[in-house]
């Protein structure tokens, strides 16, 4: 990383620089004012830099000298599994078949990207256990919020209106108690047992006639498997509610367990996270949702049916929700995700998740010699530490991340869940080599000896990026949202 | 069989079991309860090694016919536009691309840093105070506006105008749908929104007025008398806006208008069978605290040097959980990346005259359409697409126009009845005199054109 000042590319900007090259005008120009009222006519100009090709390349290499991605270095950020990128999905998504097609050509013209896309839906079907399977939500949020709408349509389908709970764990992803409000819902929350699971007492205590759906990560974001998944489908159930099954955490299951064994209804799959299309610093994702045979009706607009090996874009679809979303979903994520699924096949796929168990099975064992592991059993692809042995040192877990920076790594994701104190939630993935866990199991053992040791190298960290501990709350108390040039 | 993105070896495997204290990798599943446990093989395709993959998705790729070898004259909310090359060179830079939203600002300045100058270009372009750092999509951005209306002004109606993309509207809809709010649908006149139906829409009841700008038939909406019927009642003017026509056209942020959202696909996003795009979210300062999303800020580090991080977070789900502004939590990050080195290469230069080009290349089609006896469906201003008359089917002239090497418009017919037989035509900078006038004349030879004029 470079730590010399960064300009803004604003800053770089002087006038008469163009960075782009068209033909000039080949058709007889006329005078636009004589075809737009002035009033609609722009007459200040925006304030966009000028700059030349160079200086835009040389200004994004900058910048991405100032961003760790996957590619730079180990980035075991608890529950968004930052596993490897193939560079081939890249590449095959650039493809001009997939990249330069129009969403509403002639469904004639476009038969391989529905092709593709029937293809990635039925495999992903089949990987969850689920009867059918949409594309089209964005990200896993609004897969969570396409979802709840169909379990919403769904009951009122059967003349019941008056469901109006969504029961979530505590140690839930926030996104849970937001698409359930933005559903229209309101979010019970049911507590998790000394082990970490939910507890079943308490879920039997909230879940009566007006619960609609109980909304689980399995394993949940502690790394656990709940274990007693079929008993929590039976009390939903029983009480007619549905089971929505949040796909974060998915790259633990694969080929292992399905949700649609497991007595979900809906579910949701994260293709950026366990499927490889890329996190992109924050999406685009891809939040496909699959469903059993009784919510197929509901299925968000259109449904991309194969009829005579021709394939189909169907809109009458009398209970659908509707269209959540512009067009068919994020196909370019969808193709990253297929190309994915191809190269690994149902043996890869399996693979994956042993060697994903494995590796965080075996940081745990490590690392609690040396943090405290408030859960003991067997974790699936994660597993949370507390940083509360060093905060008695003065040595918080933001501290620990700050240092970790100091070695090249992005640190875990920390204070989350809010259920376990000073929280360290670790993910290495599959894609990780033992030489990579082993160096950052070490570099964690030098700064749990450090907070003893030498608590101010770890409280003042990090020594080495390019800038030091930023001042978020002044950013927040006097937001600066854009670049202006008085400022 | 040896997986290229696997590394564990056998060895590794033994001393990792060894280290558990195990004998099989079968004890670390054994939680999970014997009756849930898959014992099959997944059904699933075969792996492929990578040549054999190249080739399956080359060929279900060669299968689809793309605008970098037919001439597009499709638009309806997705253009074929000029694209740096350098775009998709910087886009590469795998920093970026593999690295996920920057919760540890102190590594993630490239990514906050690029967040904040496309907040700027955005704000620049709108006329608006702040922008967020992107929403999936034009169509949701436009659905979480009238989410935000109805909350902010505590109003349960939103009215939207039947000239707003139909696909956005669906959405709008069932975003609606989820929070009891009522969406009313305006009428169109002569192509535009009908001002005398939208006043008596309008009243104290109502959250927020939604109009496009261009609208979805390329029609420039009289924002002005808009918006003082809408503020009159104290609602929120929203206007959903293509950002690369606001190069050319005055930005709805001078006409008042509270919340600007679109899609920022125009610049440097491919088409893509219609996603990932990016869509943008801006509003006037009084609003900050309500934007759903992410938000990048300036602030220093502990030496005083400048520096980014997100703030304003209170807003977000990770934080506020069902009081959250918005369930939103990955958005567009990387497209919104690729549109803001499109919109620093275009620059200030470069995205006026790639509108004005918009502007005059339509303005040409259309004149060489009516100049073959087609007939244009209005006669207001607009910006680079018009809608014409056909005497038969959209779909049966596009038919006849893909074997002339040229992707006809979009059939109007298909979201709006009273316009069967109307096809909506975008004409980009992209778009030659050559292959207009080739289109022109492909369409003066159809039997079902010829009548029309006669």
């Amino acid at each position: 990383m470079r730590t010399e000042h960064q300009s803004l590319i604003f800053e770089l900007s002087k006038p008469g620089r163009v960075g782009y090259s068209i033909p000039d005008l080949d058709v007889p120009e006329v005078n636009v004012e004589s075809i737009i009222p002035s009033d609609y006519l722009r007459t200040e100009e925006p304030e966009l830099p000028e700059v030349s090709e160079l200086q835009i390349v040389r200004h994004y290499t900058a910048l991405s000298n100032r961003n760790h991605g996957v590619d730079s270095g180990f980035y075991p950020l608890g529950s968004c599994t930052m596993k490897y990128n193939p560079k081939i999905n890249e590449d095959v998504a650039r493809f001009p078949g997939f990249a330069h097609i129009h969403p509403l050509q002639d469904e004639e013209t476009v038969q391989g990207a529905m092709e593709m896309m029937y293809r990635l839906q039925t495999s992903l079907a089949e990987i969850t256990g689920m009867d059918e399977v949409t594309l089209q939500p964005a990200a896993g949020a609004h897969g969570e919020w396409t979802g709840l709408m169909m379990i919403r349509a769904y009951h009122e389908a059967n003349g019941d209106f008056n469901r109006t709970k969504v029961i979530v764990p505590d140690s839930a992803h926030g996104t849970n108690p937001a698409s359930a409000t933005v559903a229209g819902f309101e979010s019970i929350t049911v507590k998790s047992d000394e082990r970490g699971l939910v507890d079943l007492e308490d879920l039997k205590r909230v879940v009566d006639q007006d619960v609609a759906a109980l909304m689980l990560t399995n394993p949940n974001t502690l790394g656990l498997f709940e274990e007693h998944i079929l008993e929590m489908a039976k009390i939903v159930h029983e009480a007619g509610g549905k089971l929505y099954y949040d796909g974060a955490n998915a790259n633990a299951i694969l080929g292992f367990a399905r949700p649609g064994d497991m007595g979900f209804d809906v579910v949701h799959l994260n293709l950026h996270k366990t499927f490889t299309g890329p996190h992109g610093g924050g999406g685009p994702g891809s939040g496909p949702v699959g469903v059993k045979a009784e919510l197929i009706p509901f299925l968000p607009k259109p449904v991309l049916v194969k009829e005579d090996d021709v394939y189909k874009f169907e809109y009458n679809r009398p209970q659908s929700i509707g269209r959540v979303k512009p067009f068919y979903g994020n196909f370019g994520i969808n193709v990253r995700a297929f190309t994915y699924i191809m190269t690994m096949g149902p043996d890869g796929l399996h693979q994956v998740s042993e060697n994903a168990v494995l590796n965080a099975n075996y940081m745990m064992r490590r690392l609690e010699l040396h943090f405290d592991l408030p859960f003991t059993q067997h974790c699936k692809h994660e597993f949370v530490l507390s940083g509360r042995r060093q905060k008695k040192l003065g040595v918080r877990t933001l501290d620990i991340a700050k240092r970790l920076l100091d070695f090249g790594y992005h640190p875990p994701t920390i204070y989350f869940p809010l259920s376990v104190e000073e929280a360290i939630m670790i993910e290495p993935t599959e894609t990780e080599s033992k030489e990579t866990l082993d160096e950052f199991i070490e570099k964690m053992i030098q700064i749990a000896k450090e907070a003893e040791e030498t608590p101010e190298l770890v409280q003042e960290a990090p020594h080495t990026t390019v800038v030091k501990r930023l001042d978020e709350a002044t950013a927040a108390r006097k937001p600066v949202l854009k670049y202006s040039k008085q400022a | 069989m040896t997986f290229r993105y696997l590394p564990m070896t056998d060895q590794d495997k033994k001393e990792m079991l060894e280290t558990i204290g195990i004998e099989t990798t079968e004890e670390l599943f054994k939680d999970i309860p014997e009756e849930v446990r898959f014992k099959g093989r997944l059904e699933i395709e075969e792996a492929l090694s990578e040549p054999q993959l190249v080739k399956e998705m080359g060929r279900l790729a060669a299968m689809n016919k793309n605008t970098k070898e037919y001439a597009s004259f499709l638009g309806a909310g997705v253009y074929d536009h000029y694209t740096p090359s350098i775009v998709n060179h910087m886009l590469l830079r795998s920093e970026f691309y593999t690295a996920y939203t920057p919760y540890q600002p102190e590594i993630s300045q490239g990514e906050l840093q690029a967040i904040f100058e496309f907040q700027t270009m955005i704000c620049e372009l709108t006329g608006m105070d702040v922008a967020n750092s992107s929403m999936y999509d034009g169509g949701t951005s436009l659905a979480e506006a009238g989410l935000l209306s109805a909350a902010q002004t505590r109003r349960k109606k939103i009215i939207v105008s039947k000239s707003v993309h139909p696909e956005s509207r669906d959405v709008l809809k069932t975003y609606a749908k989820g929070q009891r709010l009522e969406v009313v649908e305006v009428d169109v006149e002569n192509g535009v929104t009908s001002i005398n139906e939208l006043r008596n829409a309008v009243n104290e009841e109502t959250a927020c007025v939604i109009v496009q700008y261009p609208n979805f038939f390329g029609q420039i909406e009289p924002l002005k008398e808009i918006e003082e019927i809408i503020h009159e009642n104290k609602g929120m003017f929203v206007v959903s806006s293509n950002p690369l026509a606001l190069g050319a056209l005055t930005p709805p942020g001078k006409f008042g208008a509270d919340i600007v959202v679109g899609d920022a696909q125009p610049f440097g996003i491919a088409q893509g069978f219609g996603g990932p795009h990016c869509g943008y979210f801006a509003v006037t300062s009084k609003l900050m605290r309500k934007v759903p999303g992410r938000l990048v800020g300036q602030t220093v580090d502990e030496d005083g040097k400048r520096g980014f991080v997100l703030t304003l977070q209170a807003r977000e789900q990770h934080i506020r959980r069902d009081k959250a502004t918005s369930n939103i939590c990955s958005n567009q990050a990387l497209n919104a990346l690729a549109a803001s080195i499109a919109m620093t290469a275009f620059g200030k230069k470069g995205v006026k005259e790639v509108a004005h080009q918009n502007i005059q290349k339509a303005q040409y089609a259309k004149k060489v359409l009516e100049d073959k006896g087609l007939r244009s469906a209005f006669t207001g201003p607009f910006f680079n697409e018009f809608v014409i008359e056909l005497k038969c089917s959209a779909k049966e002239v596009n038919q006849t126009l893909i074997e002339s090497g040229i992707i006809g418009g979009y059939d109007l017919g298909l979201s709006y009845p009273e316009l069967k037989n109307h096809m909506l035509i975008a004409v980009t900078e992209m778009r030659t005199k050559e292959e207009i006038d080739q289109l022109a004349n492909v369409l003066e030879g159809l039997s079902c054109v010829q009548n029309i004029s006669h």
